[in-house]
């Protein structure tokens, strides 16, 4: 809602600049944006049924209010290593295709809301696999926050196997 | 589009489709009087409510098709000529109706050719306009009336109130007055407006008509018709009803009475539909109804699941009313979508009538079971191929009438389609008394297209080159007639029916016709699941596949035996293949305990029967099948997933993808798991002579017979020992001999069985401890990998026999055996390339080989075969069997032969038929040899040969 009502003023032209508003996650010490309009809700990952054979991505399926939801790894997704056991997981709950995702990452923050002016393409050097999944990086005051495309994120059937 | 036009669309189509259906039974008994009525009401009723509409193009043409109906009422010759005309007609109408439904306009055009045929036709017979114009005077307004008003109101979903009239049965108002009289009528108008409404293709039975409606439709009637010539301007081009209208009204209200007393079973023998209400109801509310059902049983199971673990009484009896009621409301929206297949069916007739015309054949089709209901979706999936396969049986399967005379069967050929329940299926039957599947010309299409070989074909069952004509791109019609023969539509028939779970199954007997057996699942979204657990994990396997359930515990009847690792089960006389479901799924901790404790689920995919090694197994669901994620679906052993009481969500296993599974290796996938199945039954037709024998245990062991030498029995006395090895004296030399087990303990005295291997010098003896029998079996060999004494077992005369691999002893008498014979040493052996599919010829064959210097490669088919001639260039001769599967040992030929490098290359062909045919074609080939498969010498002796030819041409 709040996006769109950005987006009005946007449209309005008596605005300056425009703000675009991210969930943030974080896995490790990175923090990462997703555009709130994307993200259906937010819930604790709990009773995972793991589905043999699936691609290492995939941690496994879980009911969601009756839902069946796919629970995709973000860690795995992004290459980076599993977290030690047991820790919680929190997902972050997308749709792409009419079809629902949990995209599985540490722990949840809050919701931000930045101007495209701190908005910078993702830095040439970086990790390819990292590129081919964001659209850019926000500079924050303290860190720097890496926006994920959603549908990158989400579509990966041949690359991801391949790779 | 507006809602009077939507109703009148759906309606008229619904009596198109009857009135083709009547008009083809009605050619075929033209002297019945009560379908001749039937079609004429239906006409009649499409006629008037065109004018109502004011749809004059269709009015005219259902115009000028009554009145040439009318004339065979009035004894007119109903000649097929004539019926043909007035289906013409119908398909034009069907046409302006389609148009209609698109654009809610009628489409521009002429009609003249057919009015004026249908004209003609009326008026051909000048008795029969005789008739007409006495008719059109007085006669005809009665009579048509009469018709109108007896025959309306059966008609299911009728224009507006079909079921009202039919009770009052006006004699002399014509229809479309009565019906626009209704329609003025404001009180009764409403009710059966809102009838109307929910007037739908779901079809309920009930009694509509009882005493308290009839009395204010009168009423309606009444009160209309007095408004009748106030509304009497709309373009109604009704010719009878001039005289009709006012002055007729009030006999109209007397006749009735008269007649519904006189004539009270008239109606109900009218049509044997018998008086249904129906409403219609929106496709997708019943979609959505039936998801909110399917949440509301996952509810239910939920709340079971949570009383089942608790004691609290408090709530289970009216938990279990819920979960009554639940039951209850679920099979009644389940109701709701059933549809009778008889739905499906209503082209049938009309299709069947024009193809026999087409074709000049006589074809009647019988149907049964029409009334068995299945889901609408699974129906609307069969509707094409049922078609389809109609069409097929007239085209391909019945001959023409002449044919049939000389064959002795009646001329008349007939079709007959059969539908039924049985267990949680629906059998479809269609069968002809046609000439059979013709088994020769699919056999020369399947060798031409180059789908099997000629070898191939030969050891084919019938059943198995029935199967063919599923292929795509497979027909067998000499030529492409426009009803079938294109090569389109039997690989789709069994595509659609195999995408919802069905099977088709052929059956042909030459001269007496072909029976195509349909199974599919009466419905897809709910399924009763069997619950299983395996290393903690839980699935769900679909009951309709599981045909028993095998408990196996070490010890007990039931156990796990394993051939080399790889599981069966002995059940009733046959080898089960057992899927340890953790195993196939990679589970944790699947690997590091085989567990052969457990349950056997034993399902059946096809024809092929495998039984699926589970945990625990716990109770059967009814699930609600969810699709599989997208990301999940190139998985082949899961078909979706569901959401289980307590909430957990199970995979659903698909038994199609475990049966791909253990039938993998045996074949292309071209048939899936039927060309699986197929290859083990060309194992099945060649059968083989093995020797069994009893040694180290009560395991039967058997080698083929045509490896042994002879079988003695010595004195055991007679055995020397030399250097710790026995050896005993044999025909003046000394043969070494080998236990066939290690267990076996070579006797001191008595009798000793030996069983006698020799190649060319040498001789050894293999010891076992008794001879059992020589039998002659299809050996069908589930190979096993690291006992290298052991080639694999396999079921002989029902019991699961050891194959032993004679290779395996021949280095234990002489080392030297088989690794370089003294003959020549192995810098200038030759390479022979040795191709066979079967892994047990490959073993036997290239010790052989070796033993007498050659260098051996060997290949498991084409595609390795050739990479290695590519690979190797010092290939000398290449053993060939030709009898392999997928690309034909011929086919690797003609391949080798095309490189001009080997063009000239030595090839000996192994087979174990040897025909006319494969002779010819090994002679255009330039094989230098045929060789029967255990013909060991004649292989050496052949590869001698073509050394010497080599070398004389070097």
């Amino acid at each position: 809602m709040m996006a769109a009502n950005v987006n009005e003023a946007g449209r309005d032209g008596r605005a300056v600049q425009e703000y675009e508003e991210f969930v943030t996650v974080m896995l490790g010490d990175q923090m990462f944006g997703l555009p709130i309009d994307r993200v259906h809700d937010v819930f604790i990952a709990s009773s995972l049924t793991t589905v043999p054979l699936a691609p290492r991505e995939i941690m496994g399926l879980l009911n969601l209010r009756g839902r069946v939801v796919t629970a995709m790894c973000l860690r795995r997704r992004l290459g980076l290593p599993d977290r030690e056991e047991g820790a919680q997981d929190m997902a972050v709950g997308l749709e792409r295709n009419g079809e629902s995702y949990g995209l599985l990452v540490d722990s949840v923050g809050e919701v931000m809301k930045l101007s495209t002016e701190t908005h910078e393409p993702s830095p040439v050097h970086m990790d390819q696999a990292w590129v081919k999944l964001s659209r850019g990086v926000h500079r924050l005051d303290e860190r720097l926050l890496i926006i994920l495309d959603v549908d990158a994120v989400l579509a990966f059937d041949a690359e991801s196997r391949a790779a | 589009m507006d809602d009077l036009l939507r109703e009148f669309l759906t309606e008229t189509g619904e009596h198109l489709d009857t009135v083709d259906v009547e008009l083809v039974r009605f050619e075929q008994d033209p002297n019945n009087e009560t379908i001749l009525r039937n079609i004429f009401r239906l006409v009649h009723t499409i006629k008037g409510t065109c004018g109502f509409l004011g749809l004059p193009r269709l009015e005219a043409l259902a115009h000028a098709a009554e009145t040439l109906m009318g004339k065979f009422r009035d004894g007119h010759p109903v000649t097929t000529d004539a019926v043909s005309l007035i289906l013409q007609t119908l398909d034009r109408i069907k046409e302006i109706v389609a148009e209609l439904e698109r654009t809610a306009a009628e489409p521009e055009g002429e009609d003249q050719d057919l009015i004026g045929a249908l004209d003609a036709m009326s008026n051909a017979d000048p008795e029969a306009l005789l008739a007409r114009q006495q008719a059109e005077s007085a006669e005809s307004p009665a009579e048509t009336s009469v018709s109108t008003a007896s025959d309306e109101a059966p008609a299911a979903g009728g224009f507006v109130f079909q079921e009202l009239e039919r009770d009052l049965l006006p004699g002399e108002i014509p229809l479309d007055e009565l019906e626009r009289a209704f329609l003025e009528a404001p009180g009764p108008d409403d009710e059966e407006g809102a009838l109307e409404e929910i007037d739908a293709p779901v079809v309920m039975e009930g009694s509509v008509l009882g005493e308290p409606d009839a009395a204010p439709a009168e009423e309606a009637v009444e009160a209309s018709v007095a408004e009748a010539p106030v509304v009497a301007a709309a373009p109604v081009a009704e010719v009878k009803s001039a005289d009709g209208k006012s002055a007729e009204t009030k006999p109209a209200a007397s006749a009735r009475k008269a007649e519904a007393k006189d004539n009270p079973s008239n109606a109900g023998a009218e049509q044997n539909v018998a008086k249904v209400q129906t409403i219609r109801v929106n496709v997708d509310t019943l979609e959505h109804l039936m998801t909110m059902v399917s949440e509301l049983v996952l509810t239910r199971n939920q709340l079971l699941e949570i009383a089942r673990r608790e004691d609290d009484s408090g709530y289970k009896v009216p938990l279990q009313r819920l979960s009554h009621v639940t039951a209850e409301l679920q099979e009644g929206v389940m109701k709701t979508r059933m549809q009778p297949i008889g739905t499906a069916w209503q082209k049938l007739p009309r299709v069947i009538r024009d193809l026999s015309s087409e074709l000049g054949k006589k074809i009647e089709l019988v149907m049964q079971g029409a009334d068995t209901e299945l889901d609408r979706q699974v129906l609307e999936v069969i509707k094409d191929p049922l078609t389809h396969m109609i069409r097929n049986s007239a085209d391909h399967g019945i001959e023409d009438a002449e044919t049939r005379r000389a064959s002795g069967k009646p001329e008349r050929g007939t079709i007959r389609l059969n539908a039924y329940h049985e267990g949680g299926t629906i059998t479809i039957e269609i069968a002809d008394d046609g000439k059979g599947l013709n088994y020769d010309a699919i056999t020369r299409k399947i060798v031409s297209q180059g789908l099997a070989s000629e070898a191939e074909v030969e050891r084919m069952s019938e059943a198995q080159i029935a199967k063919y004509i599923f292929h795509p791109g497979f027909s067998t019609a000499a030529q492409v007639t426009s009803v079938s023969g294109r090569g389109v539509g039997m690989d789709v028939v069994k595509t659609n029916i195999e995408l919802i779970g069905g099977t088709v199954e052929i059956r042909s007997e030459q001269g007496k016709g072909t029976v195509f057996t349909i199974k599919i699942p009466l419905t897809l979204a709910i399924v009763a699941a069997l619950i299983v657990s395996a290393q903690d994990q839980r699935f769900a396997i679909p009951q309709v596949s599981v045909l028993e359930l095998v408990r196996v515990k070490n010890g007990s009847d039931h156990q796990i035996e394993r051939i080399n690792g790889t599981p069966v089960l002995r059940l009733r006389d046959r080898l089960l293949p057992i899927v340890p479901i953790g195993k196939v799924l990679g589970l944790d901790g699947a690997e590091a305990n085989p567990g052969d404790e457990g349950f056997v689920v034993v399902s059946q995919v096809g024809r092929q029967r495998f039984g699926i090694l589970v945990d625990g197994v716990f109770h059967t669901e009814e699930i609600v099948v969810k699709p599989m994620a997208t990301k999940l679906r190139h998985i082949p052993m899961f078909s979706g997933n569901t959401i289980l009481g307590d909430g957990a969500v199970v995979l659903i296993i698909d038994p199609n993808g475990i049966a791909k599974m253990v039938g993998q290796g045996s074949g292309d996938t071209q048939f899936g798991v039927e060309a699986a199945e197929d290859m083990e039954e060309s194992n099945d037709n060649e059968s083989t002579t093995l020797l069994v024998f009893r040694g180290g245990g009560e395991t039967h062991k058997a080698v083929p017979l045509s490896l042994v030498t002879r079988l003695e029995e010595i004195d055991a006395a007679k055995i020397e020992w030399v250097g710790g090895r026995p050896l005993i004296q044999y025909r003046g030399k000394l043969m070494p001999l080998v236990p066939a087990d290690p267990a076996i303990a070579i006797k001191s005295e008595g009798p000793q069985a030996l069983v006698v291997f020799s190649d060319g010098e040498r001789a050894m003896g293999l010891v076992v401890d008794e001879i059992v029998d020589i039998i002659d079996d299809v050996l069908d060999i589930e190979l096993v990998a690291d006992r290298p004494d052991l080639l694999g077992s396999a079921v002989l005369r029902g019991r699961a026999t050891e194959i032993v691999n004679i290779v395996h002893y021949l280095p234990l008498a002489h080392e030297d055996w088989t690794s370089g014979a003294p003959v020549r040493n192995l810098k200038n052996a030759r390479t022979v390339l040795l191709v066979d599919d079967s892994s047990f010829f490959r073993e036997m064959l290239s010790p052989v080989l070796k033993a007498a210097g050659y260098r051996v490669i060997t290949a498991a088919g084409t595609e390795q075969a050739l990479a290695a001639l590519n690979s190797d260039r010092r290939i000398d001769a290449m053993v060939a069997d030709v009898d392999m599967p997928g690309r034909d040992g011929f086919a690797l030929i003609r391949a080798v032969r095309a490189q001009a490098r080997l063009s000239r290359l030595p090839v000996i062909a192994l087979s174990s038929a040897v025909t006319p045919e494969a002779i010819e074609e090994a002679r255009k080939l330039d094989i230098c040899e045929f060789i029967a498969k255990f013909d060991r010498s004649g292989l050496v002796a052949a590869l001698a040969e073509t050394e010497a030819q080599l070398g004389e041409a070097a």
